[in-house]
C-alpha cells in the first residue's frame, strides 16, 4: 500500500469513527452517574430522521443538527422519567426506547426515503491541514468532526479536573453518600441521562448529513449497540473512547484496506467485522473480572430512590 | 395531596391489571398520533386490532405470525426469570433458518421420511449454537450478554445474506438471493386446507406448556426462578447459576433457531434475506406482556401477532407504514413498565400536607 492510500483509509477511520465517538462519549457521562441507557440505537435514529427532515424542510444542515439534539434530549427524558422516578427496570426501559425509535423514525421518515440533501461541506483548516500526514488524516473534515474534537478534550478535563467531575463520579460511584453529602443525585442523573441523548442527537445528524447524506430506515445499524460496547472497551474513561471509536472505524471500512492490499472478501461477509470485532475486544477487555468492577460505576443500572433513605 | 406508598406486598390485581392498562394507553397514544398524521383513528385502529380477526385466512395467517413470536418468548420468559439478559432471538431465529436451510438443501432432491425431522433438529442445533457462543463468553469472560448476543444478531444476519447471496443461492434462481425452493420432504405439513397454519404453532405451544411446567411444577424451575428473585439466596442454596444459566439459554436458543427453521420449512419454503420482521425483538415484548410466564405469553404472542397481521393490513388499505407496529411495541413496553409502578407501589390520597 502506498502512503497515499493509507492516508485515505485512515481519514475514513476518522470520518466513520465520529459517530461513534459522539454517542459513546454521551453513554459514558450517563453512565458515569450510574444510569445505563440501552436505548442508544433508537435516540441515534431519532436524531438522523429528525435531523435530515430539518434539513431537508428548512435547507440548512446546522438547523438539522439543532433538531436533532433537540429529539435526542426528548427521547432521552421519557428514558429518565420511566428510569429515575418510576424506578423501572433500566435495561428494559432503554429497550424499549431502541424498539421505540427504531419504529418511529422509520414511520416519520418514510416520505423521505431515497431524497439527498446537501449536506456539511469538509473545511480544510489553514496550517493545521498543512502538516504532512497528519493533516489530510485529522484537519480536512467537516466542521462536526472537529466539534468531536473539542468536546472529547472538554469532556476529559471536565470529567477529571473539576468539581462536575467529582459530582458525576460521586453519584455514580455511591448515590446514598453522594445524597448524604448534599448532591441532588436525581437531578445530577437527569443531566447526565439527557446529555446522553443530546450527543446520541448529534450522532444520528452525523450519519444523515455527513456520512450518507440521506435517510434510510435502520440507517444506523447497530451503531448504538457498538457505542455501548466502546464504553466497556474504555473502561469508562472518557480519553480512550476517542481511541476506541477510531479503530471501530477502522473495522468498518476494513473492506477498503483489505481492497487496497488486493484481496477480494465478500462484502457481506466484510459487514460482519465490526460486529465481531466488538465481541472479540468485549471479551478481552472484560476478562479480567477484578479490573472490570474497579472500573464500572459501582451502582450502574441500579436504581436510587431518596424516600429510600433514613 | 397525592402521595406515593410503598405496598408491603405486590398487588396481585395490579400484576394481571397492568399489561391490560398498558395496552388501553397505547391504544389512546395511537389514536392521538393517527389524528395528528390525518388518518381517521377509529379506521385505523379497526384495521389493526380487529380487521386482523375478521375472516378465516387473516385468523389463519395471525397463527402464522404467532408461533415465531411465541416459540421465542417463551424461551425469552425463562432467560429473564433467571436474570439472563438474552436479547439475541432474533440472531438464534436467523441461525436456525440458516442451519436449517442448509440442511434442506442437501435434501432436495430427497424423498426420505427423516429429511423434514434431521432438517429441524439442524435448526434446532444452530439456534443453541448462537445461544451457546455469547452464554460461554459471559461465564468464562464475564462479557456483557446483553451486547455480545446483540453483536450475534447482525452476525447471524450478514451470514444470512451472505449465504443466500453466495452458497445457498438457487442456481437457477436467475441472480435473486433466494434460496431454492425445498423439496417436500422437509416441508412442515399445515393443519387446515385453507390456511397456512403449519406443524409449527402446534409446536410453539406446546413449548409453552413444557415451560410453563418446568418454570412451575419442576426443582430445576424452582432454581430459576430464586436464582432470579434473589441471587444470593439461592447460592447459599447451593444452587449452580452456571447450570441455570447454560439452562435457560440453550433452552430459549433452541426454541428461537425451531421458530426460525420452521419460517423457511413452513410459510416460506425457501432461504431468503426477510426471514424475520423483528420476531425475535418482538418477542421480548411479548414476554413482559404475559409478564414473563410460558402461558401468559400465549395471550400475548396473539395479541402481537394481530397487531402483526393489522400493520400489514394498515399498509395495504391506509398507506400507513409497517413501522408503525415497533413504534407501537415501544409504546406498549414503556407503559407496561410504567404501571408496573403500580405493582409495588400505590398512590395515597390525603388532605394534609406533608413534608
Amino acid at each position: 500500500m502506498d502512503s497515499d492510500l493509507i492516508i485515505q483509509i485512515l481519514f475514513a477511520a476518522v470520518k466513520t469513527g465520529t459517530p461513534l465517538l459522539f454517542i459513546a462519549l454521551g453513554e459514558v457521562i450517563c453512565e458515569k452517574s450510574g444510569v445505563l441507557n440501552l436505548g442508544q440505537e433508537g435516540m441515534m435514529l431519532m436524531g438522523a430522521v429528525v435531523g435530515f427532515l430539518a434539513a431537508y424542510s428548512t435547507g440548512s444542515a446546522g438547523l438539522g443538527v439543532l433538531a436533532a439534539m433537540i429529539m435526542g434530549c426528548v427521547m432521552s427524558l421519557i428514558f429518565a422519567v420511566l428510569v429515575l422516578h418510576i424506578g423501572a427496570n433500566q435495561v428494559a426501559t432503554g429497550l424499549a426506547l431502541t424498539i421505540f425509535g427504531t419504529g418511529l423514525s422509520a414511520f416519520i421518515g418514510s416520505g423521505v426515503v431515497g431524497q439527498t440533501i446537501q449536506g456539511f461541506q469538509p473545511i480544510a483548516i489553514p496550517l493545521l491541514s498543512d502538516i504532512p500526514f497528519l493533516g489530510r488524516i485529522l484537519f480536512s473534515h467537516d466542521i462536526l468532526v472537529y466539534s468531536s474534537f473539542i468536546m472529547t478534550f472538554a469532556l476529559i478535563f471536565i470529567v477529571n479536573k473539576t468539581r462536575i467531575g467529582l459530582t458525576l463520579k460521586a453519584v455514580g460511584e455511591n448515590p446514598h453518600a453522594a445524597n448524604a453529602i448534599g448532591i441532588k443525585v436525581l437531578r445530577v442523573r437527569y443531566l447526565a441521562v439527557m446529555f446522553g441523548g443530546i450527543m446520541a442527537g448529534i450522532s444520528g445528524a452525523y450519519m444523515s448529513l455527513v456520512y450518507t447524506p440521506m435517510w434510510v430506515e435502520n440507517m444506523t445499524a447497530g451503531r448504538g449497540w457498538i457505542a455501548l460496547a466502546l464504553v466497556v472497551f474504555a473502561s469508562w474513561r472518557v480519553g480512550r473512547i476517542m481511541l476506541g471509536a477510531y479503530l471501530f472505524g477502522l473495522a468498518s471500512i476494513m473492506h477498503l484496506v483489505l481492497q487496497g492490499l488486493g484481496w477480494s472478501i465478500s462484502p457481506n461477509l466484510l459487514a460482519m467485522l465490526p460486529y465481531v470485532a466488538t465481541v472479540i475486544v468485549m471479551v478481552i477487555i472484560s476478562a479480567d473480572k477484578f479490573k472490570e468492577k474497579l472500573l464500572a460505576p459501582r451502582s450502574l443500572g441500579k436504581s436510587f430512590d431518596p424516600r429510600q433513605m433514613a | 395531596m397525592i402521595r406515593i406508598q410503598a405496598r408491603t406486598e405486590p398487588s396481585s390485581l395490579m400484576k394481571v391489571a397492568s399489561p391490560l392498562l398498558a395496552i388501553a394507553l397505547t391504544l389512546i397514544f395511537g389514536s392521538i398520533l393517527f389524528s395528528a398524521i390525518g388518518k381517521s383513528p377509529s379506521q385505523a385502529l379497526h384495521v389493526l386490532l380487529i380487521a386482523p380477526l375478521s375472516d378465516s385466512y387473516n385468523i389463519g395467517e395471525m397463527f402464522v405470525k404467532m408461533g415465531p413470536l411465541l416459540l421465542c418468548a417463551v424461551g425469552l420468559s425463562l432467560c429473564y426469570r433467571a436474570n439472563m439478559w438474552n436479547i439475541g432471538a432474533e440472531g438464534q431465529l436467523l441461525a436456525g433458518a440458516l442451519g436449517g436451510s442448509a440442511m434442506a438443501l442437501y435434501f432436495v432432491n430427497s424423498e426420505s421420511a427423516l429429511a423434514l425431522p434431521i432438517t429441524l433438529l439442524a435448526g434446532i442445533a444452530s439456534g443453541m449454537i448462537w445461544a451457546a457462543v455469547p452464554t460461554f463468553l459471559k461465564l468464562r469472560f464475564n462479557s456483557n450478554l446483553i451486547l455480545t448476543t446483540i453483536m450475534f444478531n447482525y452476525i447471524a444476519l450478514y451470514l444470512l445474506i451472505w449465504a443466500v447471496h453466495g452458497p445457498l443461492r438457487d442456481p437457477q434462481g436467475f441472480g435473486f438471493p433466494e434460496s431454492a425452493m425445498f423439496s417436500d420432504a422437509t416441508l412442515l405439513p399445515t393443519l387446515f386446507e385453507s390456511s397456512r397454519i403449519h406443524l409449527g404453532i402446534v409446536f410453539a405451544i406446546i413449548a409453552a406448556f413444557v415451560a410453563w411446567f418446568i418454570l412451575s411444577k419442576s426443582h430445576l424451575g424452582f432454581q430459576i426462578r430464586v436464582f432470579g428473585a434473589d441471587e444470593p439466596a439461592a447460592k447459599y442454596a447451593g444452587f449452580s447459576g452456571k447450570k441455570l444459566s447454560w439452562v435457560v439459554m440453550l433452552f430459549a436458543g433452541a426454541l428461537a433457531g425451531l421458530a426460525g427453521v420452521s419460517e423457511t420449512t413452513g410459510p416460506i419454503g425457501q432461504l431468503v434475506p426477510n426471514v424475520s420482521p423483528g420476531y425475535g425483538y418482538s418477542a421480548i415484548i411479548v414476554a413482559y406482556l404475559g409478564r414473563l410466564h410460558p402461558l401468559g405469553a400465549i395471550i400475548a404472542a396473539v395479541f402481537m401477532a394481530v397487531l402483526y397481521m393489522g400493520g400489514d393490513l394498515a399498509q395495504i388499505e391506509m398507506g400507513i407504514p409497517v413501522a408503525v407496529v415497533s413504534m407501537f411495541q415501544g409504546v406498549l413496553l414503556f407503559f407496561l413498565l410504567a404501571c408496573d409502578f403500580f405493582i409495588n407501589n400505590r398512590l395515597a390520597f390525603s388532605n394534609q400536607a406533608t413534608n
